[in-house]
């Protein structure tokens, strides 16, 4: 199977959706003559023309409004934001208008699209770069969330976003561009709602999303070592979330953390917690942990910054915690 | 789900009516031809175009009453007095054309054709509501009419607009899209960004601005600081242009402009449409007292859109004041059958409550 960025993997799923279906387009800042800022849509434009891929303005709110608009008129509009962090000023079209049209409308109006960017903290951006919104997003009846962690799943869910009939929030992991892995070529469909387990042990279960698995995954190599093996499981999309696959890890390793790079209050974690506690309270032979972001904005200076952020250290902190091996 | 209603029957379509005909609709008891304005319309269509204004009217005076009796909950403006507008734009529209609009969106839905029982049941919260009783007063949808919704955030769908029309170009097809809003949102980012990216795409969109001169209970000499919004268009190198909204006849003369526009240039054009209400924001506001006065709103209400176009019809003489009652008559019927009807109409099952959240279909 070739090995292509996690980068590469999403051009190649952009690629192939615009080949298949005509009415998909993608528009955004600096995705066509730029090539995208991080150099997702590279090529796009030379293949498929101005009138599918589409320079905007710096007008977030404006051009997600255009896409709810032509996904209304029988368009597949995929919504580009150069990071989420300027998607909050477009926020009112993602929440208000495509997450609430088709039952508003009493099911007359469909949103096929997707809005799609970099999610999460990179190094050193500072505080108004360095957020993950998934859990603000998830939380939005009417709207499907996406967070993979791999290339192969990066191409696989975007292929399965674009084809679907709802808005798709898609938070790609902006220090994952250059990750690589093994990735199918063509046809390639991971569908919305189910987790993988990417990594088998019985001593705990780490549940996790988007950048973080592969924290996890370093986590189970680590912790391999000193002979403690656990269950990592991807998650994929937050929403829906695939609770059956959370139930049978815990249920088998009777311990549970859970890794997010958001932060703690409202975090997509307070809802896996929530869900254990609920369908697995007889199961578990310790209290659930979480890791996340410190509370606290996303300082500039780097030890600060690394101070703040989840990593390994703590993942292997509350393993054991929960193991009772502290 | 929809059941089809005896409709005020808006005037549809026509745009430019032959000569022919203008002559032929010089028939009334004078025997004169109408005053200039006029033509361009016959007389039949005159009639259609007071009929739907006398039916939006007759409409919405029972919302009023069905509010106030608890039949209708939650938000609910009115848009009585604005008849000219929603009226003479709809006249001018072809049924492959897209109409969005704000939350004050009866008198649109009614006078684009959908049905008033539809509408009716919809502010009642039935399930035969034009979106199922999920909607309300302020999202009222159709898309057999390609009425776009009822929006409730100011603004909001102005960008929306926009994507429709770039949807038309992407499809290389020749309808227009007409979205409707306030004076009021011409001070939010949404409008700005939504002419500008009309403008610099070419894009056919009509935005008309109601200037009724109130956003909710502040002036626009108190919210905004060049009042004569128009000249925003210039900023986006738009075409603008003011009109007198009371009268359907300026409405429709300026529409038929934009429309060629839209539809042979691919260029936009934003409409100042100057008219006032003559209710509250909506039912918890008073009519008058707090932020204007009685006498102002009196001195407005000379120019009921539907008593310029009464008078004009009367006194060229193609309307007698028996037909003028017959026609009223008609309308309240009208609005006693979408009331009736409304009544009738059973809540949404609860198991709608879960239906609709997301769509189960994939391309």
């Amino acid at each position: 199977m070739p090995v292509i960025t996690y980068r590469d993997a999403l051009t190649q799923g952009l690629r192939e959706e615009l080949q298949r279906d005509e009415t998909v387009f993608l528009m955004g800042e600096e995705v066509a003559q730029y090539n995208g800022a991080y150099k997702v849509s590279k090529g796009l434009l030379d293949e498929f023309g101005p009138m599918r891929i589409v320079d905007t303005p710096i007008t977030e709110l404006g051009f997600a409004g255009i896409g709810v608009g032509a996904a209304m008129v029988g368009l597949r509009p995929i919504v580009e934001f150069m990071t989420w962090n300027f998607a909050l000023l477009a926020l009112d079209e993602v929440v208000n208008a495509a997450a609430k049209m088709l039952y508003m409308s009493g099911g007359q109006y469909k949103m096929p699209m997707v809005f799609r960017g970099p999610n999460g903290a990179a190094l050193q951006l500072g505080a108004q770069h360095s957020q993950a919104w998934e859990s603000w997003l998830a939380h939005i009846p009417g709207l499907k969330v996406c967070t993979p962690g791999t290339p192969a799943d990066a191409k696989g869910l975007l292929k399965s976003a674009i084809r679907d009939d709802n808005p798709v929030v898609f938070l790609e992991g902006e220090m994952l561009y250059n990750v690589k892995g093994e990735v199918p070529d063509g046809e390639h469909i991971i569908p919305m709602g189910v987790a993988e387990l990417k990594r088998e042990g019985d001593h705990c279960s780490v549940i996790t999303h988007g950048k973080m698995v592969l924290v996890a995954m370093r986590v189970g190599d680590d912790l391999a070592k000193e002979g403690i093996n656990i269950d990592v499981v991807d998650l994929r999309t937050v929403r829906p979330m695939d609770v059956e696959a959370i139930a049978r890890s815990v249920q088998k390793t009777n311990r549970a953390v859970v890794l997010e790079e958001g932060w703690e209050i409202c975090g997509m974690g307070s809802q896996v917690v929530d869900f254990i506690q609920r369908e697995c309270f007889d199961d578990l032979d310790a209290p659930v942990l979480r890791v996340h972001q410190e509370d606290v904005p996303m300082p500039y200076a780097k030890n600060l910054e690394r101070a703040a952020k989840p990593d390994a250290g703590k993942t292997v902190a509350a393993i054991k915690k929960v193991m009772y091996l502290d | 789900m929809r059941t089809e209603a005896k409709r005020p029957a808006a005037p549809k379509g026509k745009d430019n009516v032959p000569a022919g005909d203008n002559r032929a609709s010089g028939n009334g008891a004078g025997g004169s031809p109408p005053p200039a304005e006029m033509q361009g319309t016959t007389v039949e269509q005159r009639r259609e175009l007071l009929k739907s204004m006398l039916t939006q009217r007759r409409f919405e005076e029972r919302c009023a009453e069905a509010y106030a009796l608890g039949k209708i909950g939650g938000f609910c403006h009115l848009y009585i007095g604005q008849e000219a507008i929603s009226t003479g734009v709809m006249s001018m529209l072809r049924p492959d054309d897209y109409v969005i609009t704000a939350y004050r969106d009866h008198g649109q839905a009614l006078a684009r054709g959908i049905a008033p029982r539809a509408v009716m049941a919809e502010l009642f919260g039935r399930v035969d509501g034009c979106s199922g009783g999920k909607g309300g007063s302020m999202h009222l949808f159709d898309a057999k009419t390609n009425f776009l919704g009822g929006h409730g955030i100011v603004g909001s769908h102005v960008p929306i607009a926009a994507g429709v029309a770039f949807g038309i170009k992407y499809k290389r097809g020749n309808q227009v899209c007409v979205c409707f809003f306030g004076e009021a949102a011409v001070n939010i980012g949404a409008f700005h960004e939504a002419l500008n990216m009309a403008s610099l795409w070419n894009l056919p969109v009509i935005f008309i601005i109601e200037n009724n001169r109130y956003g909710m209970g502040t002036a626009i000499s108190r919210s905004t600081a060049n009042e004569d919004v128009i000249v925003r268009a210039k900023g986006y190198r738009m075409d603008g242009e003011t009109v007198d909204g009371q009268d359907v006849f300026a409405v429709r003369e300026c529409m038929s402009r934009a429309i060629e526009k839209a539809r042979k240039e691919k260029r936009p054009t934003l409409i100042e449409m100057r008219t006032y209400r003559f209710m509250g924001h909506s039912m918890s506001d008073a009519v008058s007292g707090t932020y204007r006065t009685k006498d102002e709103l009196e001195e407005n209400m000379k120019r009921d859109p539907i008593l310029l176009l009464h008078n004009k019809m009367f006194e060229a003489g193609e309307l007698t004041e028996g037909e003028m009652h017959k026609m009223d008559d008609e309308a309240k019927a009208v609005a006693q059958d979408a009331w009736d009807f409304a009544d009738a109409s059973p809540e949404p099952p609860l198991e709608n409550l879960y239906k609709d959240v997301l769509a189960d279909t994939t391309s």
